[in-house]
């Protein structure tokens, strides 16, 4: 740490506002698709519709989520959890590969800060005449500008937020109830947090989130080695740098290198850094400074690449190794979790139940004397058509099932309170307590069929003298006492 | 304040906050005032031979941030009853907020009920809809006692059967839920001693032919038609008046051994049905009603 650059009483540097040039290239153009891809995955999907309701909705309040023809509840967190893994994972795999790519094509961060850049830039001119018209204090042309610059930077940002809550309310009637006044106060809160949080973190402080606010900026060190793609600029082909056409100053030293020190690297860089100065943490490896050089190499007709991707080691004209051991862990872990998801995902039963036995008595007994046990299951039709169910037990023998005709019957994503009776003979339960299975079956498809377990309780079983099945130890041990007394 | 038996600590704890926002808003000035020196002070901490910790004061974002909280806590104290001496501008209260939570409950669920508490039991407990309100009432207020199907449990009466200890018109069984029934029978071990219970055991038993020892059926009867006919009638068909059930079936809410006929008998029973009426209110009375009325009639 240094001491900084003091300004008047303040021991804090002042913030230098970076002013990125626009440039064209080849990465500028994948980023660009990048861009597409991603705000059309926002702005594109709560649009889609499936069996007449949205294909990707948070329903929140009802706690379940859409995603085309699945429908995830409570129950399935454990598949959030996974994807995320998978997602964790991916980001450190690539991160291994290929770098801060993330950062440079696909973080939010960087596509809502690249839309922001270019409404400024259409409004303001370019590099310029920005810092030209921040310079000149206060005028009339300059507050108009900024004025439309904050009308359109609102108009995206309203946009993106009314997208976002799309995914979480239905977008087709999110619209019309935006424009009512009719928003609930959490649609609201958000609608009004996002605007807010875009025109700050993409309009105000830019580079400042990634550099200073974002964890992954800081850990992801941790996944890079030698063998990382980085942009880097290459020493040894643009030492020493040098404006042309000043060469004959420079009698009898050294020839200059290919750098022509035009600083376009510099201007472009959205983190305001000189890539020539090395690897540094503040490169989000947009690449802006590839596609910036290359122009510049075009023109002054040397080849290209004096900045571009390459890995420490191949700088140092070294092999680059691709499949390092951390590679292929990440590799196996993310395919392995996916695939266990996948998995899983084909398997699921989109039915369940709890058993729940009554408190109010371990057990009674019906008027025909067998013993009966009443439970409560709270059954889960995680479908989108009603289905009727059948309710099957077993681990007692002569167990028989009893409920209100029709309670099985449960509407498409309802959850059902269910009274169930179980009854056994008092001379088939061995013990107060049995463990029994219950079976819930889907009665048009026995392939949606689930299995809990529970408890069946009944008096304390007279002494076993006619059970010819006990085990002989247990028999003796139980019957012991009356026995004698006989 | 009459949580508490004086003053004291209503004033204690007043005074204790104010003070303690003073003291912090005071420490917050004293650590961040004065001039700064031209230099940043170092904490001497060097790591890697250039790497030194600087002892930067606080930003001034983060500063104001605290003092924030301060201007908070103040405004907070000032609407609501944090200090033990002043109840707040608002009068905020737990029983105002439950209260009103109530209100806005009944708003929304109240219109739904008001329909269903004008229809009578008969039609309600015809209607598909009424009966899964009934049930998940049931399921909600009764079954603790009742057990989730209605089935009863030893002590608690079986909603599912045909016998009413105290009447199973649509009206008795509403005017038990909503004033609830307390059940009483006397203890006779006092008055007919261990051998009197017995034959009055057998008697009762002689009603379900279950009798087991013939000789004191007799005796029994005698007693029976002296002591037990003013609730559960000569015929033994019990009074729904009095909530005496009927013997001679075989619907034992007890139990029907003869131990537990025993044990009723010698030592009695009190069964304890609880109001509703003012807890739940007429609506849901008679939603419940139409649901228990509907459980016997459907079986």
């Amino acid at each position: 740490m240094t001491t900084g650059s003091k300004t008047g009483n303040s021991f804090f540097s002042v913030h230098q506002k970076v002013h990125p040039r626009i440039v064209h290239g080849r990465f500028s153009r994948l980023r660009i698709a990048a861009l597409f891809l991603t705000l059309g995955l926002l702005y594109g999907l709560p649009w889609l519709q499936w069996d007449g309701r949205p294909a990707f909705l948070h329903d929140l309040p009802a706690r379940k989520f859409y995603f085309f023809g699945l429908v995830f509840w409570p129950q399935d967190l454990i598949y959030l959890t996974a994807v995320l893994v998978v997602a964790a994972l991916a980001l450190f795999l690539f991160t291994a590969l290929a770098g801060r790519v993330w950062c440079g094509y696909a973080c939010p961060q960087t596509v809502f800060t690249q839309m922001l850049v270019w409404i400024e830039r259409w409004v303001e001119g370019d590099r310029a005449s920005q810092i030209r018209l921040r310079k000149n204090g206060f005028s009339l042309p300059r507050n108009i500008k900024l004025a439309i610059k904050w009308v359109l930077w609102l108009v995206f940002a309203l946009f993106t937020a009314f997208s976002t809550l799309g995914s979480f309310t239905p977008i087709r009637e999110l619209g019309g109830r935006i424009l009512a006044g009719a928003l609930g106060p959490w649609e609201t809160f958000f609608l009004v947090f996002i605007v807010v949080a875009i025109l700050l973190f993409a309009g105000k402080m830019r580079e400042q989130v990634c550099i200073y606010m974002c964890p992954y900026a800081r850990f992801q060190s941790a996944m890079f080695d030698r063998n990382t793609l980085i942009v880097s600029y290459d020493p040894a082909r643009g030492e020493p740098r040098g404006a042309r056409g000043k060469e004959s100053a420079r009698e009898g030293l050294k020839p200059l290198g290919d750098c022509v020190d035009c600083t376009l690297c510099v201007q472009a860089c959205p983190t305001g850094i000189d890539i020539r100065n090395g690897l540094q943490y503040q490169c989000i490896a947009c690449t802006a400074c590839i596609d910036a050089c290359d122009e510049v190499m075009d023109k002054v007709g040397s080849p290209r690449g004096l900045v571009r991707y390459t890995t420490l080691n191949a700088m140092e004209n070294l092999k680059t190794k691709i499949l390092r051991p951390r590679v292929v862990a990440y590799g196996l872990l993310m395919v392995g979790i996916a695939a266990a998801v996948a998995v899983s995902l084909a398997q699921r039963v989109p039915v369940a139940f709890d058993v729940l036995r009554d408190r109010n008595a371990p057990y009674r007994e019906a008027r025909d004397g067998r013993i009966e046990n009443v439970y409560r299951l709270k059954v889960l039709n995680m479908e989108e058509q009603p289905r009727t169910y059948l309710l099957r037990a077993s681990g007692l023998p002569g167990i028989t099932v009893d409920y209100e005709a029709g309670d099985l019957d449960v509407a498409a994503g309802q959850v059902r309170d269910v009274p169930v009776r179980l009854r056994v003979a008092a001379e088939d339960l061995h013990a107060q307590s049995n463990e029994i299975e219950l079976e819930l079956v889907a009665a048009e498809d026995a392939k949606i069929s689930v299995r809990e377990s529970a408890r069946f309780l009944g008096p304390r079983p007279e002494p076993a003298e006619d059970h010819d099945d006990s085990d002989p130890a247990d028999r003796s041990d139980r019957s012991g006492g009356k026995r004698g007394g006989g | 304040m009459s949580e508490f038996t004086s003053n004291f600590w209503p004033w204690f704890i007043g005074i204790a906050s104010i003070l303690s926002l003073i003291a912090c808003f005071a420490f917050l000035v004293a650590v961040t005032r004065g001039r700064r020196p031209d230099e940043a002070e170092t904490t001497g901490h060097v790591w890697d031979e250039d790497l030194r910790e600087l002892n930067n004061p606080l930003p001034g974002w983060w500063r104001w941030l605290f003092h924030g909280t301060i201007a908070f806590a103040g405004v907070y104290l000032v609407l609501f009853p944090g200090l033990g001496f002043w109840n707040g501008t608002k009068s905020w209260s737990q029983e105002d907020q439950y209260r009103a939570e109530v209100a806005s409950a009944d708003a929304t669920y109240g219109p739904i009920y008001a329909r269903y508490e004008s229809m009578d039991v008969l039609t309600l407990a015809q209607d598909p809809e009424a009966r899964k309100i009934g049930k998940r009432l049931f399921l909600n207020y009764c079954t603790a006692c009742h057990g989730s199907d209605a089935g009863g449990a030893p002590g608690y009466p079986n909603l599912r059967d045909e016998e009413w200890k105290w009447g199973g018109t649509p009206e008795a069984i509403e005017t038990t839920i909503t004033g609830g029934r307390a059940g009483n029978m006397a203890a006779w071990e006092p008055a007919v001693g261990k051998e009197g219970v017995a034959e009055l055991v057998q008697y009762v038993l002689n009603f379900t032919g279950r009798a087991t020892r013939p000789e004191l059926v007799a005796a029994g009867q005698q007693k029976f038609e002296m002591l037990c006919f003013s609730c559960h009638r000569i015929s033994g068909k019990g009074n729904p008046a009095v909530g005496a059930p009927d013997l001679t079936n075989d619907i034992w809410q007890y139990g029907g051994s003869e131990q537990a006929i025993t044990r009723t008998i010698a030592g009695g029973r009190q069964g304890m049905m609880p109001p509703h009426g003012e807890f739940l209110g007429p609506a849901k009375v008679r939603l419940l009603t139409a649901y228990v009325y509907g459980l016997s009639k459907g079986s």
